[in-house]
């Protein structure tokens, strides 16, 4: 795992201390509230609907158990005793108190956490693979160049107050398990002769004009990595519309200039800036970062007592049979542990569970713990043969929930419930969504299906990409919800098609249930997921079953 | 009036050759603007306005050498910013300055410290 350096945390000192005064200097009047606005959203503090709201990047989706101890700790401090992870690998504190901030980031520092560019109109925190470094279909770690990017990018003096937000995600796994493609920036490891590199991806994003990104360089060599994203950031700096906040992200301004127009600019940009960067500086950094990643030693381990524990135990074999990804060393597996127990907010933790992790992932996990996207947490190094004692523990905290990639493990925005955009509410939606299909039991039978729900147009829950997506809106005073079907947020990402009207707050459960029903009746075999049988039989059915059904039920 | 900030603090305006250029100038106008130029001020309408950090960078990349200044509403907090982007100076309002006092202008003329980037390139912007 990455260790910081002195620099690293002479840096992050220098920082806090430059944010306790900005607090100060905000109380004292030096800043207006506009100009104070920025300079906090840059640290990661957003002004929400009930209280101010702390966003606490966690670099790559990776953390050891000190530093989720001290985010259990931090919640309990400063806040109500329970953090939200979301959807960008970063955790959100709900309730802090503005003086209480920067005490809240100085805990933050002691175990090498910060808040930075975790908002505002700048690069963002760069998510990667949850499973990187674990899973046996990578080609290559990406964190090692998710860290450099992080360097790269953290007060970069040009692009701090660029056009519109900008986030970066990167994949090391042919799988994409990132979504690349729905970000400004998508990087994809790929190897040409023998030699790895990147493919480029660029103008992606959801939000209101939801986009996928197109290839703007189909191999970038690694060593070409920083001077081609500055190139590429510099190019929208100057070109991306600053005139209308909703036509600003990098994916208007390749739509309106054209993906071959934009190459051209930044393949100029690019050869500008390439030579000011040292290769041997930069491969020097590298082979530390690589270094600093490289896996744990896993010894080899016999799997006697977890082949008996599944024959044994229905329930642990439910469990093992959702909840796991196999790992690229035999004896052992990637854990995901469920943050969608049936009825719970999706991806809140209390400050118990988060220790109970913690200390799990001492004894069991190598000392690691990640954040995925799907927001649930994951223990990538188990032997098998722990599985048994882990789930035990689990299931005391309430963390064994078997439902990963089946209909209850839903993404789902703060929504009403906390965030001041919202035109509705999606936490109880997603609630009772599990309640159903909880109640009809047929979550198992169902098979994957991604369930995404988004409170807003903003489409923080990636509505537009899953196979079910769900967009809660406001008509007239009343929330109503848009289903958007046939979405994919894989290699193969495709923007979802949306059906007819929406439905209104107590119509939009029974809605969803009739499209798993008809799902059910309509796929050729068990076999075959909600996703194939979707694309196999177009959406025709499935609007049959959510309107002509409804007129029967009202007729 | 206005107010002229450097690493030394504040001071008074000096007279120079300057051209002026408007956030929205083409970067492919720049080659040549660096070549021509004596002096230049980039104007900063609003501090969330960042192409002025862009078009410093290109200039001093495209070999300019002379006094490149960011005239406008720019922030004390975006000192460091500025100086890395290839800024010399940064000019402001009587009233911003009033707002913004000296010593805070001051804290941070240690712009080279802490900068990541520094070890990644071959020069420093
Ligand atoms: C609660 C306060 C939040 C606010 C005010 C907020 C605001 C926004 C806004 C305005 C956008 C659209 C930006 C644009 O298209 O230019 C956006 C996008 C996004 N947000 Fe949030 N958000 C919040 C919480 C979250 C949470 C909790 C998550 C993760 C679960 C999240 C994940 C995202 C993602 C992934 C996008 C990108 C969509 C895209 O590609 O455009 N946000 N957010
Ligand atoms: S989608 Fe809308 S409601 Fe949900 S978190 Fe984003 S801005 Fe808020």
């Amino acid at each position: 795992m990455y260790r910081y350096s002195e620099f690293d945390h002479a840096f992050l000192a220098e920082r806090n201390r430059q944010f306790r005064a900005q607090v100060a200097r905000r109380i004292d009047g030096s800043l207006t509230e506009d100009e104070f606005r920025p300079l906090r959203l840059m640290n990661g503090l957003y002004l929400q609907l009930h209280a101010y709201m702390l966003r606490v990047a966690i670099p790559y989706g990776t953390l050891s158990a000190p530093q989720l101890r001290k985010l259990a700790e931090i919640s309990e401090r400063w806040d109500k005793g329970y953090g939200h992870f979301t959807t960008r690998q970063n955790i959100q504190f709900n309730w802090p108190k503005l003086p209480d901030v920067p005490d809240m980031l100085d805990a933050l520092a002691e175990v090498g956490l910060h808040a930075i560019q975790t908002s505002g109109n700048t690069i963002r925190n760069v998510t990667s693979d949850h499973f990187a470094g674990a899973a046996a279909d990578e080609i290559e770690d990406p964190r090692p160049y998710a860290e450099l990017i992080r360097q790269w990018s953290t007060d970069h003096p040009e692009f701090q107050f660029l056009p519109r937000k900008f986030k970066i995600a990167i994949t090391g796994s042919p799988n994409d398990r990132v979504v690349t493609r729905a970000h400004d920036i998508g990087l994809r490891m790929v190897a040409r002769d023998g030699v790895p590199g990147f493919e480029v991806i660029v103008g992606g994003g959801l939000g209101r004009t939801p986009m996928i990104g197109q290839v703007i360089r189909d191999f970038l060599p690694v060593a070409d990595l920083l001077p081609y994203l500055e190139a590429i950031v510099a190019t929208y700096n100057l070109l991306g519309r600053r005139d209308n906040k909703y036509k600003a992200r990098i994916k208007i301004t390749v739509h309106e200039t054209g993906i071959d127009t934009i190459r051209e600019m930044v393949e100029a940009r690019f050869a500008e800036i390439a030579p000011e960067f040292d290769q041997t500086a930069t491969e020097a950094t590298l082979d530390t970062l690589r270094a600093m990643f490289a896996p744990p030693p896993l010894n080899p381990r016999d799997s006697a007592t977890y082949e008996a524990a599944r024959a044994r135990d229905r329930l642990f074999r439910a469990w093992a049979d959702t909840n796991l990804t196999p790992h690229r060393v035999a004896g052992y597996a990637i854990v995901t542990i469920s943050l969608k127990a049936h009825g719970q907010t999706p991806g809140d933790a209390t400050a118990e569970q988060m220790r109970a992790v913690a200390d799990l992932a001492e004894r069991y996990g190598q000392d690691e713990i990640r954040v995925s996207h799907m927001q649930n947490l994951v223990l990538p190094h188990v032997a098998l043969d722990d599985l048994p004692a882990l789930y035990a523990a689990l299931r005391a905290q309430g963390l064994a929930t078997a439902n990963v990639g089946l209909a209850s493990d839903i993404i789902a925005c703060p929504g009403m419930d906390y965030c001041a955009l919202a035109t509705a509410r999606s936490i109880p939606v997603a609630q009772q969504i599990a309640a159903l299909v909880g109640a009809l039991d047929i979550e198992q039978e169902l098979g994957p299906v991604q369930i995404k729900i988004s409170g807003c147009i903003n489409a923080c829950g990636h509505h537009h990409v899953g196979d079910i997506g769900i967009l809660g809106l406001d008509r007239a005073g009343v929330e109503n919800y848009q289903i958007t079907l046939g979405g994919n947020a894989t290699e193969e990402a495709r923007i979802g098609s949306r059906m007819g009207p929406g439905f209104a707050y107590d119509q939009i459960v029974p809605a969803i249930e009739r499209l798993l029903v008809a799902y059910l009746e309509l796929r050729l075999e068990p076999a075959e997921t909600f996703a194939q049988t979707v694309k196999r039989l177009g959406l025709t059915p499935f609007k049959t079953a959510l309107y002509e059904t409804e007129a029967q039920d009202a007729a | 009036m206005s107010v002229i900030v450097t690493d030394s603090g504040f001071g008074p305006d000096i007279a120079a050759n300057w051209t002026e250029l408007a956030p929205d100038t083409p970067p492919e106008a720049l080659p040549e603007i660096a070549r021509k130029a004596q002096a230049i001020r980039i104007a900063f309408p609003g501090f969330a306005d960042g192409r002025g950090f862009t078009l410093a960078a290109s200039l001093r990349r495209a070999g300019f050498a002379g006094r490149l200044r960011a005239a406008g509403h720019v922030l004390a907090d975006q000192y460091a910013m500025a100086r890395r982007a290839g800024f010399d100076e940064v000019e402001i309002s009587d009233a911003l300055a009033a707002r913004q006092p000296e010593a805070q202008w001051r804290a941070r003329a240690d712009w080279q410290a802490h900068d990541y980037r520094a070890g990644l390139r071959r020069r420093a912007g």
